[in-house]
């Protein structure tokens, strides 16, 4: 009673703003981005080199636009860790919206840069590819769709969103892009089976394929063929990929020594898709562990959060964002150590480029704002299932 | 679902009588079953999330474990070849009719400079400029102290690569390569082409085709499949060398700038030999694209071939039934059309039956013939002979030339057009004609491949009998007129001159620069081959005068090379049948 009189600064509710960030923010995840992107601009160091002396520009050239767009994909990752599931809610809805326009346009406005597929908009400074934007406010609107499907009487938004899924892996495969499609479809999967499929489905699913699958290996030698030329233990040196695989032979467990190393010479995508075999020759298995373990701490932390989460959306919406972001480390370093077909795909935070690295941190940028803790209504519950019981 | 109220009547109505608000009790329930249904949701998202965080252990334990399997296999050199590494053939040979090798592959290596594995740079760049005398030691030093990795050479001998041995550095290695070899060189230059390194890897690198039959087939010779089964072409090579020394000496012998030869087969169109000169050696190919030995004149320079469109003419005018052999055509000249004099070179009778427009060559004869023919149906016959369109030939250079025909086709042009000015084609089209002409009547198309696919009364164009009497023409034209010096005793020739003054580049045609073409069928009886021979600007001295005409120049060529090309070929020369002496050249006409 005393407080209201007339002139006192009114109390404002709650702690501020930076404070019950930094309380309620997943600090793990916060630290293993952060140690993700340290040991991208080392390997850019060491990786990038190599083209920025073929493009005739100053050595470091690509290491400084990484630390520039490092930066400015932090900041961004930061603001949006601040904001609540429903900000983001509405600006991963209207970012699909734009970027989903934009991939539409690409044949008309992008360029290929000679590379034979449409994937660029050319802005002079910096080339953006839509597709490595869409990925993060696709999972958003799936999430909505999805979880507006759970309200009584709802929308059928598991249906909407798969409708979603198939288009934009259609328009992706058109590109053609069939790395992100695939990655688009795995990733609505995902959420899909979070959000409940029904397991007698799923079960089915599993067991129609892996019969296919057995009789197809047992009956056709074509089919036989193919699996067990991925499976031998011997590769084609001439590819890509036998690059690859020699340089991780070459560093071994501790690499043969910073800047030593040779296939960022003779690999055209080594600070992109191949990042990894870099990472392995000059500093061995150790930073490769390092490198996994961080991606790991990010999806496991977050799927641990996201256990707690009571809003459906905000649980499918994180889902959808951590397992994006592991599925795509994943393939990266399984095309290098030949567990996945190859298919053009960055490593997350670490790999070279504007588009991936921006990419990356908006990705993050939600995982950290929809992770964060929040009041769940645990009491009301207990009482509910006290009263069930 | 949770089970809705059995009863919500019975409910409401309690609730009323109660006192309390039905409404109320509807929304608290509704809230309390929604409350439960997302609590079972999140049940099962709880375990379903804790099966998904186990399947990305699972994957990154994989990962991790794999790449711990292959950093700890044993390393591979990724610079060090042995011989163990099998060199693959991934090129098809390229063989001739009877399969022998036009094109090969030969195992060679490649030089190049891997820095961090260099102990002295100086010692390297030194002992490189030794080997390769074109190599300047400081420059190369300051190459391989830049630290990065280059190819020094891109295909050196055994002993060169010996001698790079010798050097002793571990930062000089080598990596196989497939060279491409033609071992028949310069006699099948334009056909072959050329074939160069597509993408540069260290282990290997691909051989692309870039020119000739070698672009052409590019596919064919590097599918996998089919890399041990070699592509047969239609050349003949003994015949290819056999034209290709016959036109090298004429063209000494006549001092011309160029020649072009071509023996096809009359019902196939198999070309069995082609052969177009100044050349160059396709193991050494000139590298600047411009360079005048690259253009292959028999395939792909059109130009003017003069008197040999009479015998087009004249299957014409039998075709439209205007005349017989020995109908009696109008010959008296000059024959004035606007401004412009069509006439003879020297006098001829005021008429000659057809055989003899042909073998005296007469101008006005064969415009007057054409007229009569019309325009339309010397388009149309010209068309189905195929000279509207470039040749079919497989090579890539020869899709580009095109016929160049008249832009407005006026009568005059009908008329020049009958005497093979005003209408620019390359030899291969003629050639073409020609066998299309003799071979009965069927029209053929030019090809490179071995697989001869006779044409059917489909594709007849004139008929036989017309074809027939084109050969008794063609023969009376070696027998008695222009094409005297083209006779070989015993091969039943016949042909045609045919001598077109050249256009200038300034407009008009030049009175001293001509281009002499013979072309020929044999044997006039049952024909097998047509043989194309055309020589540019050449000339000759006989009876203190200088001679340009085909007559002078393009028979004799012609003769020698049946002569040399018949035999190889398998023909025997019809026994002598009386006193048949080679003519002694006389004056001849074009």
């Amino acid at each position: 009673m005393t407080d209201m009189v007339f002139g006192t600064v009114a109390a404002r509710p709650g702690e501020p703003v930076l404070s019950r960030w930094w309380r309620t923010l997943d600090r793990w995840t916060l630290a293993a981005t952060v140690g993700l992107f340290l040991i991208g601009l080392l390997l850019a160091l060491a990786a990038s080199v190599p083209l920025a002396e073929k493009n005739n520009l100053p050595q470091f050239h690509y290491v400084i636009r990484q630390v520039v767009f490092g930066i400015v994909s932090l900041a961004g990752m930061l603001w949006l860790s601040m904001q609540n599931p429903v900000t983001i809610r509405r600006l991963g809805v209207l970012g699909f919206v734009a970027v989903f326009l934009s991939i539409c346009a690409l044949p008309v406005l992008g360029t290929d840069f000679g590379k034979g597929a449409v994937r660029w908009y050319s802005l002079g400074f910096i080339s953006l590819q839509p597709s490595e934007f869409v990925k993060p406010v696709f999972v958003i609107l799936v999430a909505w769709l999805m979880a507006a499907s759970f309200d009584i009487a709802g929308p059928p938004g598991k249906l909407l969103s798969f409708v979603m899924a198939a288009v934009l892996a259609a328009l992706l495969a058109l590109q053609p892009d069939f790395g992100q499609a695939a990655l688009v479809l795995a990733t609505w999967g995902m959420m899909y089976f979070v959000a409940g499929a029904s397991m007698p489905l799923l079960v089915s699913l599993a067991g129609v394929v892996s019969a296919v699958g057995f009789v197809a290996y047992n009956n056709s030698e074509h089919f036989a063929r193919r699996i067990d030329g991925f499976l031998a233990s011997d590769v084609d040196p001439t590819t890509q990929l036998g690059f690859a695989t020699n340089a991780i032979r070459e560093g071994g467990l501790f690499g043969v020594g910073v800047g030593e190393g040779t296939v960022k010479w003779r690999l055209p995508d080594a600070h992109t898709d191949f990042i990894i075999a870099v990472a392995v020759e000059e500093y061995g298995l150790v930073l490769c562990a390092l490198i996994i373990a961080l991606f790991l701490v990010v999806v496991l932390r977050s799927f641990a959060r996201l256990q707690r989460e009571r809003d459906p959306f905000a649980r499918l919406a994180g889902t959808g964002l951590a397992a994006l972001f592991g599925m795509q480390a994943f393939i990266n370093i399984g095309v290098a150590i030949r567990l996945l077909p190859a298919k053009g795909m960055t490593l997350p935070l670490v790999s070279y480029g504007g588009s991936s690295l921006m990419a990356a941190g908006i990705t993050l940028g939600f995982l950290l704002a929809l992770t964060r803790r929040r009041p769940q209504d645990e009491l009301t519950e207990a009482l509910v299932e006290g009263r069930r019981r | 679902m949770t089970r809705r109220p059995l009863r919500p009547l019975a409910g409401i109505i309690g609730a009323r009588s109660r006192g309390e608000d039905p409404a109320r009790i509807e929304a608290h329930r509704k809230a309390e079953r929604l409350h439960a249904e997302r609590a079972q949701e999140r049940r099962r998202a709880q375990w379903r999330l804790t099966l998904m965080g186990a399947f990305f252990i699972c994957a990154f334990g994989t990962a991790t474990a794999r790449m711990a399997v292959v950093a700890n296999s044993d390393p591979e050199e990724p610079s060090a070849i042995s011989s163990s590494v099998p060199v693959s053939a991934d090129r098809a040979d390229i063989v001739d009719r009877r399969g022998r090798v036009l094109a090969t592959n030969l195992p060679t290596w490649a030089l190049y400079v891997q820095p961090n594995l260099m102990v002295d740079p100086r010692a390297a760049a030194r002992g490189l400029s030794k080997v390769f005398p074109d190599i300047d030691a400081a420059a190369m030093e300051e190459r391989i102290r830049r630290g990065r990795f280059f190819w020094v050479k891109q295909s050196i001998s055994p002993e060169e690569r010996q001698r790079v041995h010798d050097i002793g550095e571990p930062g000089l290695q080598f990596a196989p390569r497939e060279t491409r070899l033609y071992p028949a060189g310069r006699s099948v230059a334009h056909i072959i082409g050329a074939a160069g390194f597509g993408q540069l890897e260290v282990y290997a690198a691909e051989l692309v085709g870039t020119a000739g039959v070698e672009r052409w087939f590019d596919t064919r010779l590097r599918d996998p499949a089919k890399t041990g089964v070699p592509l047969e072409l239609s050349i003949d090579l003994a015949a290819q060398v056999a034209m290709h020394d016959v036109l090298e000496d004429a063209m000494e012998r006549y001092t011309a700038k160029g020649a072009a030869g071509i023996v096809m087969d009359v019902h196939t169109g198999e070309i069995i030999s082609m052969v177009s000169l100044p050349d160059f050696d396709p193991n050494h190919r000139p590298q600047d694209p411009s360079d005048p030995r690259l253009f292959n004149r028999a395939a792909q320079g059109v130009y003017e071939l003069g008197s040999t469109f009479k015998v087009i003419n004249n299957a014409l005018a039998m075709e439209r039934g205007i005349a017989r052999p020995d109908t009696l055509v109008n010959t008296s000249g000059p024959l004035l059309w606007g401004r412009f004099k069509i006439s003879d070179m020297h006098n001829m009778p005021k008429q000659l039956s057809l055989t003899d427009v042909l073998v005296h060559s007469s101008n006005t004869g064969s415009a007057r013939l054409a007229v009569m023919a019309g325009t339309k149906a010397q388009q149309d016959l010209l068309k189905r002979l195929g000279f509207f369109e470039p040749t079919s030939i497989q090579l890539g250079e020869a899709a580009q030339a095109k016929p160049l025909l008249p832009g407005r086709w006026s009568e005059l042009s009908t008329m020049t057009i009958s005497y093979g000015h005003g209408l620019a084609a390359t030899p291969l089209h003629l050639a073409a004609a020609y066998a299309t002409l003799t071979n009965g009547g069927l029209k053929v198309n030019p090809t490179l491949l071995h697989d001869p696919q006779a044409p059917t009364e489909a594709d007849r164009v004139v008929s036989e009998e017309t074809s027939l009497h084109l050969r008794e023409m063609m023969r009376a034209v070696v027998e008695r007129g222009t094409g005297k010096n083209a006779a070989v005793p015993g091969y039943m020739i016949g042909g045609k001159t045919g001598t077109a003054d050249k256009p200038q580049p300034t407009g008009g045609y030049s009175h001293n620069k001509v281009m002499a073409t013979f072309a020929a069928v044999f044997p006039t009886s049952a024909p097998k081959y047509v043989v194309i021979v055309t020589l540019d600007e050449a000339s000759t001295q006989a009876y203190g005068r200088t001679w340009r005409t085909a007559g002078w120049t393009a028979a004799p060529t012609m003769a020698n090379a049946i002569r040399r090309i018949a035999p190889v070929l398998g023909m025997r020369p019809l026994p002598k049948t009386g006193p048949q002496e080679a003519p002694p050249p006389l004056l001849v006409r074009n």
